[in-house]
């Protein structure tokens, strides 16, 4: 029972990271109908940003508070990953809006591998370690929690709140609905649609960047490669819960994240992500829509 | 950059003004898109902690490049193309205008002289003027060729638009004689021409024609079906592996595991395409390529059969369908049943048409696919679904053909690159191969053979051109490798050509059915089908 508990700890913070991903792939798709396949190199990038802004205040400081470091690293890769994100829906999907539906597919692609390749010739290809940052470790009943994962789930869920509240009781958040079901009667309502994709690109990207920051709290390494697989881990967490909906992004990142690490523990650790994919592929065949998708109504 | 930064745009201001205000937005955004990339650096110290170095030269160089080039194109370059727009729209790839003002006759004729006496005397150049010069004179040497070949295409291009399948089916046959032929008479032995050869004939020849080849399988999938398929390597990785094991195991022919490999790949294929047969459009995308990585995983994990990520080594070669081999120890080995000299280039020659070959399959079967009922029902259900199934077309079938063709050939390539390899091991059949596959295929535009076959030749010939730049050393010094750019020019390139030419490069598509005469259609007016 310890080890099943124990076992449900590891699976809510890894699955707390896929979803904080999964949320700006399921934006995008809902409001642009793209997959945003450079999603998971933005998410890359903020841990890149996260962990030069930790060696910067190292350099700088003698000692800095851990909750100050976390805080500062969380939010200038906030505000970078952002531009990044920005620039490349300016720069490679904005053109090619109302183009055919494969053509922002394949930007999509090459941002990806131009993304990862830039960090990799510009910071070197190595991993990079980093001392850790917070190592408390506590025991409940024979359960050992360490303080990161604390901090991650904590972090992940005054997130979601924020941003339920910005999406449900802001007018942007109504801006970003009334885009996602009408994009052209939106804009004959008088909502600029352009700013509100970029807004949702910049949304999804802060998130992306809270989670490298946790992602490299949580391992103290990071390589220009990192962003290939949780990406599309996240990706498939955000299809599992129902591309579009934003409760099932966060619900398919927890679902990948207990299969993931109840996997690993009862089966074999070899296996883990074939797992999460067979079990993509079955869940899809039940319901083609995801979990919580809305069933595509077809009209002729 | 190619869009406008700035959303008001002032009618008052010059062209100049609006350009240096875009000038300062685009550099203050790389300002902050590369402060903490490029202006810092992170390394190893000597105890293995991180340390960063500053590189604010690099910085500063980088955000006014970025500057200038967003002024000059505001400024020079978007006017000028919307003036070669209205001029002349029907051209394409060069405007006529700019053309002819390039292309004149007494700077082809000094092209021609320069790159003549340049090649006569290029084992003396060095002796001469040294060694650092010599090098200057071997990239000017290549930009000369490059000058007359586009010359000749320039001047012919109406001939070589009217013929361009036969040229083009010409050149590639002709090609590995050609370099043989060119380099004997650079090197004065047809040892030295062979020995030169393989460079060209397989870096450059087999590369881009198994990239052709397997554009063209994945073209049978998402071209005609419709159906976004992201991990078509997972067949390739099934073929490769198939001809590998049963190979090296039983020691089977090649002649007959590639059908083997063609049939298992196949039945991979239909086994795939049942469970997502209920799928849609982006839902179909993620199955295959959680498909694609789950094959890749059981490859790396599987290691009782597949040796795990080390891969599988001394894969034997092909023979020359039984009769001469080209293994040098062998008492049928070609050199000796033909009475030549031995190379290691023959081998190179002979999988280049093998696989020219293949290709040449791949593309006739497709094409006389189309015409029969099933390539009309693929098509049918590319443009749209319901009314195909109102037709009583039956579109499980329909789609499980497709996606069983499509694997099959991926399979022949597969096996194919096993044998040319000798060597298999999962690296080769990562996501990232399906992405430029995928790519190849849009960037062709959709459907078109003939674009696919020119962008896998851009794309593929462009990146493997990239590793014979080390004339650039000597301009950035030693330090300053290019092959590390490869991958990142490769992305920046899909992006730019794909805002370029947003279609492909051949946008428009022939009908297979026509009542009286043949015209092509924009394949503005075709859909891409919902999966």
């Amino acid at each position: 029972m310890q080890y099943f508990v124990q076992q449900l700890i590891n699976g809510l913070t890894l699955g707390s990271i896929y979803g904080l991903i999964a949320i700006g792939y399921t934006m995008v798709y809902g409001i642009i109908g793209m997959i945003n396949f450079a999603h998971g190199d933005i998410f890359m990038v903020g841990a890149f940003t996260a962990l030069i802004v930790f060696l910067i205040l190292g350099a700088l400081f003698y000692s800095v508070p851990v909750v100050i470091a976390l805080l500062v690293m969380m939010i200038v890769a906030m505000l970078l990953t952002s531009l990044y994100n920005w620039t490349i829906e300016k720069v490679a999907y904005r053109p090619l809006r109302g183009s055919f539906r494969l053509a922002p597919l394949i930007t999509a692609i090459g941002m990806s591998i131009a993304l990862s390749n830039f960090v990799q010739v510009t910071q070197g290809p190595r991993n990079k370690p980093i001392p850790p940052m917070v190592s408390q470790v506590y025991n409940i009943n024979g359960v050992s929690v360490s303080l990161k994962q604390i901090i991650i789930v904590i972090v992940t869920a005054l997130l979601l709140v924020v941003f339920w509240y910005l999406v449900n009781k802001t007018s942007l958040g109504r801006a970003q609905r009334a885009c996602e079901q009408d994009r052209k009667m939106a804009a004959l309502l008088g909502i600029d649609v352009d700013r509100t994709i970029s807004i949702t690109f910049i949304m999804g990207a802060s998130l992306a960047a809270v989670a490298g920051t946790l992602f490299l709290m949580y391992y103290g390494v990071v390589a220009f490669s990192d962003g290939f697989v949780p990406g599309v881990k996240a990706f498939t967490a955000a299809v599992l819960g129902g591309i579009g909906s934003l409760p099932g992004a966060v619900l398919g990142g927890l679902l990948i994240g207990f299969i993931e690490s109840m996997w690993s523990a009862y089966f074999s650790i070899d296996y883990k992500d074939v797992a999460a994919f067979s079990i993509l592929a079955i869940v899809l065949i039940f319901l083609p829509s995801g979990i919580l998708g809305r069933p595509e109504v077809e009209k002729v | 950059m190619a869009v406008t930064v700035s959303r008001e745009s002032d009618s008052v201001a010059t062209p100049t003004q609006r350009a240096l205000k875009e000038a300062f937005y685009a550099g203050a955004i790389a300002l902050g898109l590369f402060v903490l990339f490029i202006g810092l650096k992170t390394g190893q110290n000597m105890s293995n902690e991180l340390v960063l170095t500053q590189r604010w030269g690099l910085l500063a160089a980088v955000v006014i490049a970025t500057a200038v080039g967003r002024f000059l194109y505001v400024a020079y370059g978007q006017p000028f193309m919307a003036n070669q727009k209205i001029a002349n729209v029907a051209t394409g790839l060069l405007p006529a205008s700019v053309g002819s003002r390039f292309f004149t006759l007494p700077a082809f004729i000094v092209a021609v002289v320069a790159m003549v006496l340049l090649f006569v005397f290029n084992g003396s150049l060095a002796g001469w003027v040294g060694a650092e010069p010599a090098g200057y004179l071997q990239f000017l040497r290549a930009l000369a060729v490059i000058y007359v070949l586009a010359c000749v295409i320039y001047y012919f291009r109406a001939f070589i638009h009217a013929n361009f399948t036969k040229l083009g089916i010409t050149a590639l046959v002709l090609y590995p004689i050609l370099v043989v032929a060119v380099l004997s008479l650079n090197a004065w032995s047809i040892a030295g021409g062979l020995q030169g050869s393989l460079k060209w004939v397989d870096n450059f020849g087999i590369q881009i024609l198994i990239y052709v080849m397997l554009a063209w399988g994945l073209n049978i999938v998402v071209g005609l079906a419709g159906l976004l398929d992201l991990g078509y390597v997972a067949f390739y990785a099934l073929g490769a592996y198939a001809y590998a094991l049963l190979a090296t195991q039983y020691g089977l022919s090649f002649w007959i595991l590639l059908p083997a490999a063609g049939c298992m790949a196949a039945l991979w294929g239909v086994l795939l395409g049942f469970p997502v047969l209920r799928l849609r459009g982006d839902y179909l995308a993620i199955v295959t390529l959680a498909f694609g990585e789950i094959i890749r995983l059981v490859l790396i994990n599987w290691r009782e059969v597949t040796n795990g990520s080390a891969g599988i080594s001394g894969i034997p070669k092909v023979s020359f369908f039984g009769l001469m081999t080209f293994n040098v120890s062998d008492p049928n080995y070609i050199a000796k049943v033909l009475h030549i000299a031995t190379s290691s280039a023959y081998y190179k020659i002979f999988l280049y048409y093998l696989i020219l070959g293949l290709c040449l399959l791949t593309a006739f079967v497709t094409i006389r696919l189309r015409r029969l009922p099933v390539g009309r029902a693929w098509e049918a259900l590319r443009e749209d679904e319901i009314a195909c199934r109102s037709l009583g077309i039956n579109t499980t079938t329909t789609k499980l053909t497709a996606f069983a063709t499509g694997a099959m050939f991926g399979g022949f390539a597969g096996s194919f690159f096993a044998a040319r390899q000798g060597f298999v091991s999962p690296e080769s059949f990562v996501f990232l191969e399906s992405a430029i596959i995928l790519a190849i295929v849009v960037l062709g535009g959709m459907g078109s053979l003939v674009g696919i076959a020119v962008a896998a030749m851009v794309m593929i010939g462009g990146t493997e051109a990239l590793r014979e730049l080390d004339f650039l050393k000597q301009i950035f010094g030693p330090d300053f490798t290019p092959e590390l750019y490869r991958m990142l020019l490769f992305g920046m390139a899909m992006v730019i050509v794909m805002l370029w030419k947003p279609r492909g490069f051949v946008g428009s598509r022939e009908p297979t059915a026509f009542l009286k005469e043949r015209r092509a259609v924009s394949s503005s007016f075709t859909k891409e089908g919902h999966g």
